[in-house]
């Protein structure tokens, strides 16, 4: 005997896409560990004469960048003993109960060590940290971020997809460049495109720090996350910066009126080579004590670039949930991630936003593509605009508010083409080009930038440093589209610049909602078990539930119950049916709607058609048709043994509008049926002929094969059930209990069929 | 008993109070303003005063650390973006070998411009990078 044969179905799945994800063994001297590392340090932590003189472990003589600031700004020596002396376990059984406070839990995180956090998170499965999550994290009502990007740099792209994705409800923009010398223009871009319908959208546009600040300085901008921390001394310094320089300028873009939030994630330190051994849980608490530390109001947390690695590990995406967990419980906002494309496998993708959709989040994703993953100059996002559509029908699968609101593909016509003609003006009005029709017309239509026709991206340079160059502002774009007519945008993108005079959305995880800011300050998250916390309103339920292509009854009945009232009866009702004599027939139970409220079957073949399939099949098998209408059921099962036991062969066939179809045969149990065609859908022609030859061949008692309808394992279910529910429905009506079988005649087909 | 929070949001509760840094209210920054050229880059900085406002709102919400960076920023409203940056490089690890200009710095944001937070955050990087040797050139 030779060896064993390969399964083929390894073969399939070394195609799936999911083969294409790497997946990593624990290896914590290499910094593969998500919760433990050997080389993580205890908690602990020792004040003397009003100084932390000790964190996890390490004296003060000993610590490194991240402990000295920590230390001298993190931890609160009013609360630190309480807090360290508590048992992980009862704390993290406090962060899953109701009757804790959120105030309470973030009096005791301000006591906390790193390592402490860390060890009272991994008590937690990955359902309780995201339990604990909805109940810690810090504006009660959900918003979403989106990326705002093209390959080409080109601003016309940029201004329509910006105001799709305000239309699609985000509350922040970002975005960046291929080219860094182009971030005026994606700035200008963005800025007038987002000022379209909605508006009141905070925008920003990712450069180098003091690009960024201009940027923002001149009004084009409200908000900041490039300030990135790391979780050790090494991988800092080698990010350019350290605690004290980026406190430094999250106070300077503060000064600017610029909301600002860190960047953190695990695996940061793991690809930059330096990540001490220790767990990425651990160093990524270390960086969120750090943001707590500097003041920051909130932090962009949960893998960010180091996801994908994270996520090779065992428990790599609980270990991101756990980090936006305890950057909720420091009283951060948290813009949750979900942003890198962590996986090809979009089982992967759906299961890692669920518990974030289900919990809620200040911005769900910290940057969901709103455009082609093609075009995000980020790197492709969890979600992307091809999949924006999965992620609004899980909104609406959960009930579950992720921010994002179903637009209109009308709407969305008149929308495009309103933000590149409101870029255009301003772009005529300030000298920096004249936009031709059909560049503008290709922008309108195009999915993505391969299929534009506009700026090459070198003018669009030119753009950019004249922008730069002239010192326009905000003021002259709102300037410039008062006066070609978009007062409404020149109004929105006013706004902007008025918000930032009072500074509201320089406090905790603030959005502008209708033009308000909210926060953690006037909308805190309350939750406190079912009932409170955040819930949709009746409006914002019915919003969210309305996505494209909704299935209604009109809608349905219209285009399926084709009925041509002027059209002659080909189904003719005759006396009661009685029980047949002929040893070849083979009668055919039509249900109660078929042929006359009912026309087609969910293949969409006409009952005209299906009719005589059958009965041309019944005679090629040799034997004698009869057609009878049943109407005290529309049970396929009771259709088919009704009709036989009518049936002189006691043979016959019962079938449904919607085209189920059964043989079956006098004296057999309901549901033993002989052959069955239960996909209707699938169901050619040829299957109703060969189900009518067979039907025949078994009165003559022969022992035919069966007809199998063959299924490529489509999710029938989901593609026909809400027509076929609607239709079976009609059938249903129309059922009256006791009345016997009637004769029919065909008026139609093979010479017609009298009786 | 009132308190810095029933004045939130500001725009909302106390929009007499929002003032840009240039000294224009709220209630003049409008469209007719834009329009006839009486706002200018100044006329859309947030001010000194507003951050002051805002640290109290945000230190009676609980979030002190918050406050702190909102006070820090107060102190950076009238530092020109130039020194701002000047700052915020030699901040950086490896940019200076030697700790003195940044205690210039910071004694110099201290003298011409108040920012004590400020100038005291410089003073603590200076200690800590001197004793984590971070005062070495990196390129």
């Amino acid at each position: 005997m030779t060896s064993p044969p390969r399964w083929r179905r390894f073969d399939e799945w070394d195609t799936r896409p999911l083969r294409h994800d790497q997946f990593a063994v624990e290896d914590p001297e290499a910094g593969f560990a998500t919760f433990h590392s050997p080389w993580d340090p205890a908690p602990s932590a020792r004040v003397e004469n009003g100084r932390v003189v000790e964190i996890d472990g390490k004296p003060e003589a000993e610590f490194d960048i991240l402990d000295s600031f920590i230390a001298a700004h993190h931890l609160d020596l009013d609360v630190i003993d309480e807090a360290m002396a508590m048992d992980s376990g009862e704390v993290a059984r406090m962060l899953v109960d109701i009757n804790v406070p959120r105030e309470r839990l973030e009096r005791l995180a301000r006591g906390m060590t790193p390592a402490k956090l860390a060890s009272v998170v991994s008590h937690l499965s990955s359902l309780e940290i995201t339990f604990a999550y909805s109940k810690m994290r810090q504006r009660r009502t959900p918003g979403n971020q989106a990326h705002v990007t093209n390959a080409k740099d080109d601003p016309l792209q940029l201004a329509a997809d910006a105001a799709v994705a305000v239309a699609l409800g985000f509350d922040e923009i970002e975005t960046t460049m291929r080219v860094a010398s182009n971030s005026w223009s994606n700035a200008i871009a963005c800025a007038v495109g987002a000022s379209v319908g909605r508006g009141g959208v905070l925008f920003q546009c990712s450069i180098e720090e003091a690009e960024e600040l201009r940027i923002g300085m001149a009004g084009f901008t409200s908000y900041a996350e490039t300030v990135s921390v790391y979780g050790t001394e090494a991988a800092f310094v080698d990010g350019d910066d350290t605690p004290w320089s980026k406190a430094f300028l999250t106070a300077a873009y503060a000064s600017r009126g610029i909301k600002a939030r860190c960047t953190s994630g695990a695996s940061a330190e793991l690809l930059m080579g330096f990540h001490e051994k220790q767990s990425v849980l651990y160093l990524e608490a270390r960086c969120l004590c750090l943001q707590r530390a500097m003041g920051v109001q909130g932090t962009q947390n949960g893998g960010i670039d180091g996801a994908p690695l994270t996520v090779s590990m065992a428990g790599g995406m609980r270990e991101l949930m756990a980090e936006n967990l305890i950057a909720v419980w420091l009283g951060l906002e948290c813009a949750s991630g979900n942003d890198t494309r962590v996986s090809e496998s979009e089982i992967r993708i759906g299961a890692k936003i669920t518990p974030y959709l289900m919990a809620g989040s200040d911005l769900l994703c910290s940057g969901m593509g709103s455009i082609r993953k093609y075009d995000n100059s980020f790197n492709p996002s969890l979600f992307n605009g091809e999949d924006v559509e999965d992620f609004l029908a899980l909104q609406r699968d959960l009930e579950a508010d992720g921010g994002l609101t179903p637009i209109e593909e009308g709407d969305i016509r008149e929308l495009r083409m309103r933000a590149i003609k409101a870029l255009a003006a301003v772009f005529r009005e300030l000298g920096l080009a004249e936009i031709p029709e059909a560049w503008m017309l290709s922008v309108a239509a195009a999915s993505g930038s391969l299929d534009t026709e506009t700026f090459s991206t070198g003018e669009v340079t030119r753009i950019s440093e004249a922008i730069r160059d002239r010192g326009l502002t905000a003021v002259d774009a709102v300037r410039a589209l008062e006066k070609h007519g978009f007062v409404h945008e020149a109004e929105n993108l006013l706004l902007m610049l008025r918000q930032r005079i009072s500074g509201d959305y320089l406090q905790t995880s603030a959005i502008l909602r209708d033009g308000k800011v909210i926060s953690a300050l006037n909308d805190p998250n309350d939750y406190q078990g079912p009932g409170t916390g955040y819930r949709m309103s009746e409006a914002r339920r019915q919003a969210v539930n309305g996505v494209r292509d909704l299935q209604t009854r009109e809608k349905v009945l219209d285009t399926e119950r084709r009925v041509d009232p002027t059209a002659e009866p080909w189904l003719i009702a005759g006396r009661e049916a009685n029980k047949g004599t002929d040893p070849r027939e083979v009668v055919i139970g039509l249900s109660p709607a078929f042929g006359n409220e009912l026309t087609q079957t969910t293949a969409g073949h006409d009952l005209i058609d299906v009719v005589l399939a059958l009965t041309d099949g019944v005679r090629e098998g040799g034997g004698n048709p009869r057609l009878v209408r049943i109407r005290h059921t529309a049970d396929t099962s009771f259709l088919g043994l009704t009709a036989a036991r009518l049936s002189g062969s006691g043979y016959a066939i019962g079938i449904q509008a919607k085209g189920t179809a059964v043989i079956h045969r006098a004296g057999r149990l309901p549901h033993m049926n002989i052959e069955l065609f239960s996909n209707a859908p699938i169901t050619t022609l040829d299957h109703y002929r060969a189900m009518g030859r067979n039907a025949a061949l078994h009165a003559l008692g022969r022992e035919p094969e069966p007809v199998i309808v063959p299924t490529e394992g489509q999710a029938l279910g989901a593609r026909y059930h809400v027509r076929v529910a609607m239709l079976y429905a009609i059938e249903t009506g129309l059922v009256i209990p006791d009345a016997p079988p009637l004769e029919l005649a065909l008026s139609i087909g093979q010479g017609g069929m009298q009786q | 008993m009132s308190s810095p929070l029933d004045i939130y949001p500001i725009s909302e509760e106390a929009p007499e109070r929002a003032v840009s840094a240039s000294g224009m209210p709220l209630d003049r920054l409008t469209l007719d303003a834009v329009v006839s050229g009486q706002v200018g880059a100044r006329d859309i900085r947030i001010s000194a005063d507003v951050l002051k406002l805002q640290a109290g709102i945000a230190r009676a919400a609980g979030r002190d650390r918050l406050a702190l960076n909102l006070e820090r920023a107060a102190e950076l409203v009238e530092v020109p973006q130039d020194v701002i940056l000047e700052t915020y490089e030699m901040m950086r690890p490896g940019r200076i070998s030697d700790p003195a200009p940044l205690s210039e710095r910071a004694e110099m944001l201290r003298r011409e411009y108040g920012a004590h937070s400020i100038a005291a955050l410089i003073d603590e990087a200076v200690a800590v990078y001197e004793r984590r040797n971070l005062f070495r050139r990196r390129y």
